[in-house]
């Protein structure tokens, strides 16, 4: 296990961030999917949206700069670039929910082979359930990609035959990058894409425990 | 003569009954009437209703209308924080129901309040478990949910700028429920910055119309605690 090869986190993202087009809108989800930002290519104009209402998200101030009143979904402060919006929440999710946005990257517990996506609870029976845009965001683009690592701290594939998890939203994943591998959901299930320099396909195979269609198959 | 303006955030929330419904704008901190909500605690209602995004942060704003016991029941969308430990508190004692909504539900759930829609198909939470019970359709070919409007006595939202007709504005992301909410309850109060003389804001820029505002209090320098 420790030997094994591994994509960064700043990697992941910047393995993300290639696939975003010029143009895109794009929401990028609480936690892992944020580092995307940093990594967006030079002389692309992408331009963020945050389900708080805002488009047109810019980086973070610099610090004494922060304004409690321009913040993310997260709840950190960011700023606006020429050419931001504000909006409520009602148009804010019309842009999800009406399928306006381009990208969405969310972070996962599981993704099934069918494109399933849970997300928003681990359903142990004490912990409080919270979903905020999770629910929404999963159906509201044109692509969902998720960013998440491939196993868990135990070893177990995140990629599952179906999720044992409450799900977020059914058949709803485009494309999962995670520190192993970079796959397609296709109809016959995950496609390989690409996988970490180093580790062969049959090991990812391996490791995953559902049927992986190989590259350039 | 229309004059929306009251004196003070007390007078603002007279009247407010227990058992009352109340939504609640603001997205974390940003937005939340933190001067409103002091009134109400002080007024004294009791056995509410709130519908807000989240469930109070720190010991401010909803998180103290929960610790003084006076929420019967939060609608929100995101009450797990790292600082709701009031929220957090109640549910572990039971002593508060929760209806967990999907934030974009949660907004069109108002909105269809507001605009006297009776209820609505949504794909949003179809399969999942916060649509168990729920009736659904399939409509081209897409699994939808049916959801209702979500309708409130009072509405306690903050602006930046109004005039004596209650025409807003709002600041940057404050704004996010509050435009919607005003639409959606009986009673619309509306704590800003300061009011303008009627005609000074501009009307390509007025975002909530006065219609659906009631009270307007100027809170000059209202409390803008950072989000955790």
């Amino acid at each position: 296990m420790a030997s094994l090869p591994r994509w960064t986190h700043d990697e992941m993202a910047r393995r993300v961030a290639q696939d975003i087009p010029d143009g895109a809108y794009v929401n990028l989800g609480i936690g892992l999917p944020t580092r995307v930002a940093n990594h967006l290519p030079p002389g692309r104009e992408i331009v963020l949206h945050s389900e708080n209402g805002v488009l047109g998200m810019g980086p973070a101030p610099a610090p004494g700069r922060e304004d409690p009143e321009l913040i993310n979904a997260g709840k950190q402060p960011v700023t606006l670039l020429p050419g931001g919006a504000y909006f409520h929440s009602a148009d804010s999710f019309a842009m999800m929910r009406g399928g306006h946005l381009d990208v969405c990257v969310l972070g996962a517990f599981q993704v099934s082979v069918r494109g399933d996506l849970a997300n928003w609870h681990t359903g142990a029976p004490d912990a409080i359930p919270a979903v905020g845009g999770a629910m929404d965001l999963a159906l509201g683009a044109k692509q969902v990609f998720v960013m998440m690592e491939h196993l868990t701290k135990a070893g177990a594939s995140k990629l599952v035959a179906q999720c044992a998890y409450p799900v977020t939203a059914l058949a709803c994943v485009a494309r999962v990058y995670t520190d192993l591998a970079v796959l397609d959901i296709g109809p016959q299930g995950p496609v390989v894409r690409e996988i970490v320099p180093g580790l062969a396909f049959g090991e990812l195979q391996r490791l995953s425990g559902v049927a992986l269609v190989a590259p350039g198959r | 003569m229309i004059d929306k303006t009251v004196a003070t955030p007390d007078a603002a929330v007279a009247g407010i009954p227990d058992g009352a419904t109340v939504m609640v704008g603001g997205f974390g901190t940003a937005g939340i009437p933190f001067e409103l909500i002091d009134a109400l605690i002080a007024q004294g209602a009791r056995g509410l209703t709130v519908v807000n995004n989240n469930a109070g942060n720190g010991d401010t704003g909803v998180a103290a209308l929960i610790r003084e016991g006076r929420v019967r029941r939060i609608v929100c969308s995101f009450p797990r924080q790292v600082d709701s430990w009031h929220f957090d508190a109640a549910w572990k004692a039971r002593t508060i129901e929760l209806e967990l909504v999907p934030q974009g539900n949660l907004a069109e759930r108002i909105r269809a309040a507001g605009a006297g829609i009776g209820a609505f198909f949504t794909p949003t939470g179809f399969g999942t478990a916060l649509a168990e019970g729920k009736e659904t359709r399939v409509i081209d070919g897409r699994g939808h949910v049916l959801e209702r409007p979500i309708r409130a006595d009072y509405a306690l939202i903050k602006a930046e700028r109004a005039d004596r007709w209650g025409n807003l504005v709002y600041r940057s992301t404050a704004r996010n429920f509050s435009p919607v909410m005003a639409t959606a309850a009986r009673c619309t109060i509306a704590q800003v910055r300061e009011v303008v003389p009627l005609g000074a804001l501009d009307p390509e820029a007025i975002v909530t119309p006065g219609i659906f505002v009631h009270r307007v209090v100027v809170v000059r320098d209202p409390a803008t605690p950072r989000s955790a």
